[in-house]
């Protein structure tokens, strides 16, 4: 090589320190085996699975669910407005795309949009904010739609994340967490400053873990928000207003930014649980915390219901934030342009469905009811299985989308996957897509307690492909239970008692 | 978070102090104060305010604001192509699929694109990188565009809009402290994307002059000036070139583009190619070259060397789709433990949205001539394209009749940046009301004849000179009567202040 190209590369791989902290994702790995076993069967090669079966993604389409037929007859008319003229489709679907039509420039999704979105959209969204919260206002100024609401926080944090500082900004991010929020932290110079939810009560967040963290984070950063998730991802656990007022409390106290990404607040499981927003927990207590606790909270079209994640519609609600720096906050969503079309529609979609009388009614009700049964049904399923398989351990299930099992994993297994170079979790996950074909995600991907492991799975998953995959179950059954355990799996005595004690069955 | 002392005197109700907002001007992140959007700046705001105001009834000289600010082809009137909607419509709502109301090709481009979605529904989040079929037809699309030049689908990364794209490249690439702070070339004027960008990242900004009075072509030897004066406070790594043009729509010659190829080998840049406005060339004697043709046509002293990202979209063109945000860039001579690099920056946005995705994948695969589709396809791409065209050489015809108005030929993109001479008066006027010149000027014009204009300092102009950008999009009627009252208006300004 030239002695020029030579400096070029190395001069290349200078490149943003921050970028270069951010952890790879351990998918990455397991995507790639993926590719490669699939191509594998395509060519024949025996493998005792006939297919892959992946319950890794967040994705409820991918998963099996249908999206709501009223959405996309809506969607499609908007794309082409020829299906206007003649009665294919109803006349309520027909009405509704004339409507988002006229609040698109020229008549036409494929014009920019305002900066905050499509104003009867933003709309919209206040209005199902304020109906949600039992009456609680909220300005549609203070509203952002954004490509996913992924987009919206990373803006948001990239407001609060100050890298000119001497000190690092550092964000109180849950463990276990999804890998875009805290990868999206690091990227920006931030500080990953966690607070460990507990397990055995079921993910609950407790103040003192929060409390905990701060103590953790004295000389190392200087923490300036508190990032919940409500329900979970991956925990699935939904916050009690009690614990919600104990976080507005330290918020407030401890003078942290709050930013609650709610984006599965319609994926409720639990018996006893309810989704109650943090604006609205937040104004029940009144004066002065309602009116001094700075607050942004996220919600997309890509879960519940909905499932649209390839469409990219989320928002972001912005409440008591300095008037002066929400300027800024307008300029830089602006240099985004806007949200993709297609997503804010679904946003609307979303937040004003089918009313009883209207024609499309009784369908988007029986999809919909169907959706809430398939995702009740599947996640008390998926918690009973995973603990009636020898070596997990799975809290129940609440909301969310995941169920995200503790596996035990023998001293024996954890030394050949340092061998191998892995983390324990990502091994076993290799090994389990080796040997049953399914792919869950790693838990070392999320941030867990040390010396503890899991995986992450999607209750999504409509029922007949998991009786598709319990042929799979079985076999995960006879790989892991007593006299056919391989060698690096078998699980002491120990761990077992450990289990049946931890285990909230 | 940390407990402030001097906040201990401050007695508050239920225990809680009335101490300040967490989130100030003081603690923000100080970049993002730094960031500016002409493009949807204070004029626009101020252009929305009076369009309120017109649907409340007051009465204004005008019953419509033009919003000539923005290159969005069918906020103006343009129609969307038929094929297109068409497929999108079927991957929306695929129970279409059975009806004769679409034709064949439509319907098997939607069955293949549905194909490669998860659950089949282009609702599924795709890869990160964007759904692996699509990437392979752009590669494809780029090869058959560059006369053969091998594309690999692995150096294609689908974007939330080409913006997206550029943004993640810069973010990539700048690092450093202080003296050895990334620096970055960018043409003045330039879209201000890229200034945004560079002052969010804090990254240094080399602004290197367009020569207006050649046509806003570049001249290496200005690239040269700027990188030297540079190299005292940074460390320039990056240039990046929009060509065709935004603002000023010149396309470069392919000597001109060979020269910058150089000039980035020699003197180690990353060379990020804005193309964008690919399709939109209309002047005589003009031809889009593409940077990698060009580089690769150097042969591989070049082409095995130059480090580049070049970026397009479905934005504009003859498709006009900005509110898809369909985009991708090509990544060339990449390490690829920099790619490894990349790869996590894009999974922190999820992936791009799949409409988008499906909509770039008909534009790199459009009817071919044995399919239904292509007669009507064509007829109505050509309309678009030879629309602009013309609306291109109609606007500069009609600014170059204006005593004080200037107007470089329009050869390519999508807008005019004429210059405007002010009247000393008016430039005090303007210094009175605390504005820079050109945006007292467009903010007249905006109040007086509801024709909304970026001022060219929104984008970069030699001290001293003034501009502004208009879009050349609105339909050819509504374009004559905006010339030409922007004809009268410059006349009536230049009188008033005389």
């Amino acid at each position: 090589m030239h002695r020029a190209q030579i400096k070029l590369c190395n001069e290349l791989r200078e490149i943003s320190p921050h970028v270069k902290n951010m952890k790879q994702l351990e998918y990455v790995v397991l995507a790639r085996r993926v590719s490669q076993i699939k191509e594998e069967l395509r060519q024949g090669v025996r493998k005792p699975y006939k297919e892959v079966i992946d319950v890794s993604w967040g994705d409820p389409h991918r998963a099996g669910l249908k999206p709501l037929t009223f959405v996309r007859q809506v969607l499609s008319t908007c794309l082409y407005p020829e299906l206007m003229n003649s009665n294919r489709l109803p006349a309520d679907v027909r009405q509704r795309a004339q409507r988002l039509l006229g609040g698109c420039a020229g008549g036409s999704v494929g014009s920019y949009t305002a900066t905050e979105g499509i104003p009867e959209i933003v709309h919209s969204v206040s209005e199902f904010i304020t109906r949600r919260d039992g009456g609680v206002p909220s300005d549609p100024e203070n509203i952002y739609i954004s490509p996913g609401s992924q987009w919206a926080l990373t803006n948001i944090l990239n407001v609060l994340v100050n890298r000119e500082a001497s000190t690092r900004t550092g964000v109180l991010t849950p463990m276990p967490c999804h890998s875009a929020t805290t990868l999206g932290i690091m990227g920006l110079g931030g500080v990953v400053v966690p607070y460990y939810l507990s397990e055995e009560q079921g993910w609950e967040l407790q103040v003192e873990d929060l409390h905990q963290a701060l103590e953790s984070a004295k000389g190392v950063c200087n923490p300036v928000a508190l990032y919940v998730i409500n329900p979970g991802n991956p925990s699935g656990q939904v916050q009690s207003r009690k614990s919600m007022q104990e976080v507005i409390r330290f918020v407030s106290e401890r003078r942290l930014f709050l930013l609650a990404d709610e984006v599965y607040q319609d994926c409720i499981y639990g018996e006893n649980s309810e989704f109650v927003s943090y604006k609205k927990v937040l104004t029940e207590m009144g004066p002065p915390l309602s009116d001094t606790v700075e607050l942004a909270s996220f919600h997309s079209a890509s879960k519940g219901f909905m499932g649209e994640c390839g469409l990219r519609g989320g928002y972001v609600e912005l409440v008591n934030l300095d008037p002066a720096v929400l300027k800024y906050i307008k300029t830089l969503f602006s240099t985004d342009s806007c949200a993709p079309v297609l997503g804010q529609l679904a946003l609307d979609l979303m937040m004003n469905p089918p009313q009883p009388g209207d024609p499309s009614y009784p369908l988007y009700d029986m999809e919909t009811q169907h959706i809430r049964t398939t995702l009740v049904h599947n996640a008390k399923r998926a918690v009973s299985v995973l603990n009636s398989l020898q070596g997990f351990c799975c809290q129940p299930v609440e909301g969310g989308a995941f169920a995200f099992p503790r596996v035990y994993l023998p001293p024996k297994a954890i030394q050949k996957a340092k061998e191998v170079g892995m983390q324990p979790d990502t091994f076993y996950c290799i090994r389990l897509l080796e040997e049953a074909g399914l792919l869950f995600s790693a838990g070392c991907e999320y941030g867990q307690k040390e010396g503890t492991h899991h995986i992450r799975y999607n209750t999504t998953d409509e029922i007949k492909r998991y009786s598709k995959y319990s042929i799979n179950k079985y076999h995960i059954k006879t790989v892991f239970s007593s006299g056919q355990i391989p060698a690096w799996l078998k699980i002491s005595g120990q761990i077992q008692k450990d289990i049946k004690s931890n285990c909230a069955l | 978070g940390t407990w402030c002392p001097l906040n201990m005197s401050q007695q508050a109700v239920n225990g809680v102090s009335h101490r300040g907002k967490v989130l100030t001007l003081d603690s923000m992140n100080p970049n993002v104060k730094r960031v500016e959007y002409a493009v949807r700046g204070p004029i626009v705001q101020r252009a929305v305010q009076i369009e309120k105001e017109l649907k409340e009834g007051v009465k204004k000289p005008f019953t419509e604001v033009i919003k000539a600010n923005i290159g969005d082809a069918h906020a103006m009137g343009q129609k969307p192509i038929t094929f297109l909607r068409q497929v999108l419509a079927l991957c929306s709502y695929p129970e279409l699929l059975e009806d004769n109301m679409f034709p064949e090709d439509a319907k098997k481009r939607a069955r293949r694109i549905l194909e490669s979605c998860g659950g089949h529904s282009i609702g599924a989040y795709s890869a990160s990188q964007g759904i692996e079929c699509i990437r392979q037809d752009v590669a494809r699309y780029i090869e058959r565009r560059d006369g053969g030049i091998p594309s690999s689908p692995d150096n294609i990364y689908l974007s939330t809009g080409a913006s997206d794209a550029i943004v993640t490249m810069l973010k990539l690439l700048v690092c450093g402290e202080g003296r050895s702070r990334t620096g970055v070339m960018i043409s003045i004027p330039q879209y201000p994307l890229y200034s945004a960008a560079l002052a969010d990242l804090g990254a240094v900004q080399i602004s290197y002059y367009l020569d207006e009075d050649k046509c806003w072509s570049l001249d290496v030897a200005e690239l040269r000036r700027a990188l030297n004066a540079a190299r005292q406070h940074c460390n320039p790594r990056v240039l990046c070139i929009i060509n065709p043009g935004n603002p000023t729509g010149q396309v470069q010659s392919r000597q001109c583009i060979e020269d910058v190829i150089r000039f980035a080998k020699e003197e180690h840049l990353f060379l990020m190619a804005d193309e964008v406005y690919q399709d939109n060339v209309y002047a005589e004697g003009c031809k889009f070259h593409s940077f990698k043709k060009v580089l690769f046509e150097m042969g591989p002293e070049y082409s095995s060397t130059v480090e580049m990202a070049s970026f397009h979209s479905t934005s504009k063109c003859y498709m006009g789709e900005c509110g898809f945000r369909g985009g991708y860039m090509e990544v060339i001579n990449m390490d690829p433990e920099v790619k490894a690099q990349l790869t996590k920056l894009v999974s922190v946005r999820l992936c791009p949205p799949v409409p988008g995705q499906a909509l770039l994948d008909l534009v790199v695969n459009p009817p071919q001539p044995d399919e239904p589709s292509y007669t009507t396809f064509m007829k109505e791409r050509t309309a678009v394209l030879a629309a602009l065209a013309e609306k291109a050489r109609l606007t500069e015809e009609t600014f170059n009749t204006v005593p004080g108005i200037t107007c470089n030929p329009v050869q390519g993109a999508m807008y005019t940046f004429p210059r405007i001479t002010l009247p000393q008066k008016a430039i005090d006027k303007a210094k009175e009301e605390g504005q820079v010149p050109d945006m007292y000027y467009c903010m007249r014009l905006l109040e007086e004849e509801g024709i909304c204009l970026v001022p060219g300092s929104g984008f970069g102009q030699r001290e001293g000179t003034f501009h502004f950008r208009m879009t050349i999009l609105p339909p050819t009627e509504k374009l004559k009567v905006v010339l030409q009252k922007i004809r009268e208006f410059h006349l009536r300004f230049t009188q008033e202040f005389s």
